[in-house]
């Protein structure tokens, strides 16, 4: 019965097929067994709602057109950065309490200039190809930084060694499958642990238009969209890692450019070719974070207690909610 | 400052030193502050109530001071110096009969008589995590620490503990198993208590039974447990952990009933409600949630610091009277509406009451019936 029905319809239809086919309101498409048909019963409606869309675009350019000066300015399309949910934790930059809490806190040290960073890098145990590669060329960014091997040792043995030796960051890069996937940040004297998850590495080999090694200058250092308390913390986290005065010579550029929770490094070297425009090389390896858990105090997974921790199921139910 | 601290109904004390008394109906909080300037010197490290009304608040905090808040005049009144820094920072804080007695981090606990100079001590072992007084007999305390088990104190006599606890049996390989007592609770109406451990343990022991070790002993999660708290009902506890991760057990079984979410941060302290089935929770994460026991959702929470939310908190008192400011609550609810829709009571009587997960449920099964008809019914047509 409903096979006849489109039948009828399908005819005048093949006749003349500018006209628009008026079907009851109950009807869909999913409702035809057939499959033929079925396919040529959607296509058409796929057609009949791209006409629809056209002639509306172009209605709307017209009525602009005819306007001219007076129309309406264009809206703004949303995109989930736009439609982030406020988070109530976003840090005011005239904050006192803030500026307070920043003045004595673990990395109050560096920002007053009175220690310089020291960074020890090394991996999980038995490191393969890519990782090491890896750890040799963040030594080769982060100035002052020392890679060890390392031979199955504790780190809660290693962290008192390094206190000892003056070095203020302990980086660990884990290892799964010969691809690094984990970084633990600790900032030594008695900082907080951030431990975060590693993707998309990519070497300086596998970099298309890259420029040549990086110097030893020490880069600056550009941190983007660490906006809640929590952002602000790591964002510091990242910015002692570097030594306080850049070396303008060297042209170079550390970057971490903060988006939806994911952390975004790159490291370019810039020239400027006249007043206003300038030419970028990217050189080095990149790589994105994200943050897993900050722990108060240096690295101690069992007894520590956790500033901050990813639940996943609490905290990912909304595609526009960011923790960072 | 007299009508902010009187709105108050949750004192919150912070890493700088600064006390917060929170309004729940306001969702505000509101600091109180006595030095000019704020330092990490006078980190509040106890609260706890000055006197049975609840008009005063003790501090105690980093530098071995005992600072006195009165909720009614919003303001700081006394200062008390109780022990040093090298003692180690307060574990506890208690009032008894007006003198107050003090318990820190190596062990030392003291009892400061108003006036007198002299002080009673007690050598509660070398190290203490936290001391507690039985709400019941308010001469009594209990102090454990670091391989410091359950000990419970008769101030009248400080020279032995009224019981001490005994650790557990060897575990199955034959190997001590270490104990690490991280708060404790007196259960009201009985002499049990109940300590949870950072070995993610939670241990009842009795008293007045012959036995030294505990009663009864569950396990909860994967990290040490950092505070606890007794619900008004006698019959369960709420633990919290470093991950943030609140539980409610019951303690006839030693079950988890249920989980309490939202924390993002390490839990440092709970208190709940002496009358409502209401438990509060402050923790790394800067913020203070109000959870009902009834359906373990968040009625309220509150970022800690009206200019900001900075600080860790450690320690925070609730007070009785929570349901005068409190129109939250399920009573208040009701009698607001009644007071409103006078006239219309028949109306809303006659109303079903639908709630929505039971309706959810009856959506979920109704389509399901329609659509195992729609199948009969086609599968019928098919036939013909």
């Amino acid at each position: 019965m409903e096979s006849s029905v489109n039948q009828n319809e399908a005819k005048p239809e093949s006749v003349d097929s500018a006209s628009a086919p008026v079907f009851p309101p109950t009807f869909s498409v999913s409702e035809i067994k057939n499959k033929q048909r079925r396919h040529l019963m959607f296509m058409r409606l796929k057609q009949e709602k791209r006409r629809e869309k056209l002639s509306l675009k172009k209605k709307r350019r017209k009525e602009r057109e005819a306007l001219g000066d007076e129309a309406p300015p264009k809206p703004v399309p949303k995109t989930i950065e736009n439609q982030r949910v406020y988070d109530e934790t976003t840090v005011d930059p005239e904050d006192e309490e803030v500026a307070f809490d920043e003045g004595t806190d673990e990395f109050s040290a560096y920002f007053n200039r009175l220690t310089n960073p020291k960074v020890l890098i090394t991996t999980s145990d038995r490191p393969r190809g890519r990782t090491v590669r890896f750890c040799q060329q963040l030594a080769t960014i982060i100035p002052d930084s020392h890679v060890y091997y390392r031979r199955g040792l504790a780190l809660k043995r290693i962290i008192p060694q390094c206190i000892a030796r003056g070095f203020t960051y302990l980086i660990v890069i884990n290892e799964d499958r010969k691809v690094p996937n984990g970084l633990v940040l600790c900032h030594l004297p008695d900082g907080p642990t951030a431990h975060f998850k590693v993707s998309s590495v990519r070497l300086r080999k596998e970099m298309k238009r890259r420029g040549k090694d990086p110097t030893k200058h020490t880069p600056e250092v550009i941190l983007n969209n660490f906006t809640t308390r929590l952002g602000h913390s790591i964002g510091r986290m990242f910015a002692a890692l570097f030594p306080h005065d850049p070396e303008f010579v060297g042209r170079q550029v550390a970057t971490f450019h903060n988006q939806r929770d994911f952390i975004f490094f790159r490291f370019h070297r810039y020239i400027f070719k006249n007043e206003k425009r300038v030419g970028i090389q990217e050189l080095g390896p990149r790589f994105t974070l994200k943050l897993r858990s900050l722990q108060k105090g240096t690295f101690d997974s069992k007894f520590g207690e956790y500033e901050w921790v990813h639940k996943r199921h609490e905290m990912d139910t909304s595609r526009r909610k960011f923790h960072l | 400052m007299a009508e902010k601290s009187r709105v108050c109904s949750v004192w919150v004390g912070s890493e700088t030193g600064i006390l917060k008394g929170v309004s729940l109906a306001k969702k505000q909080a509101f600091n109180f502050c006595e030095m000019s300037h704020l330092s990490r010197e006078q980190e509040v490290c106890v609260l706890c109530w000055g006197d049975v009304h609840e008009t005063e608040v003790l501090l105690g905090c980093a530098n071995g001071e005992v600072k006195t808040f009165s909720t009614e005049k919003g303001v700081f009144t006394e200062t008390r110096l109780c022990g040093q820094i090298d003692e180690g920072k307060f574990t506890g804080l208690a009032v008894v009969d007006s003198a107050l007695v003090t318990s820190v981090e190596s062990g030392l606990v003291k009892v400061w008589k108003e006036g007198s100079t002299d002080t009673v001590e007690i050598n509660a072992g070398k190290s203490v995590c936290r001391m507690r007084q039985n709400p019941a007999q308010r001469h009594r305390v209990g102090t454990g620490g670091k391989e410091n088990g359950l000990k419970v104190w008769d101030l009248e006599r400080p020279d032995t503990p009224v019981f001490t606890a005994k650790n557990v049996r060897n575990d199955w390989l034959d190997l001590r198993v270490p104990e690490w007592v991280r708060d404790l609770a007196f259960v009201p109406d009985s002499d049990k208590i109940v300590t949870c451990t950072g070995h993610h343990q939670v241990r009842v022991y009795d008293p007045a039974t012959p036995q030294r070790r505990p009663v009864l002993e569950t396990q909860f999660g994967e990290y040490p447990l950092t505070a606890l708290s007794l619900p008004a009902s006698p019959v369960s506890v709420v633990v919290g952990n470093t991950q943030g991760q609140m539980a409610v057990l019951d303690l006839r079984k030693g079950l988890v009933c249920g989980s309490l979410k939202g924390l993002a941060g390490g839990v440092r302290e709970l208190q709940c409600h002496p009358s409502l089935p209401l438990v509060a929770s402050c923790g790394l994460d800067r913020f203070l949630r109000v959870h009902s026991l009834e359906d373990r959702s968040v009625q309220h929470k509150v970022r800690l610091g009206t200019l900001a939310w900075l600080w860790t908190l450690l320690s925070l008192c609730f007070r009785s009277s929570l349901l005068q400011e409190c129109p939250a609550t399920h009573q208040g609810d009701e009698a607001v509406k009644e007071e409103e829709h006078g006239g219309e009571d028949e109306v809303w009587d006659a109303m079903e009451t639908v709630t929505e997960k039971a309706s959810q449920r009856r959506k979920a099964t109704e389509g399901f019936r329609d659509g195992a008809e729609k199948m009969a019914i086609k599968k019928k047509k098919v036939k013909k």
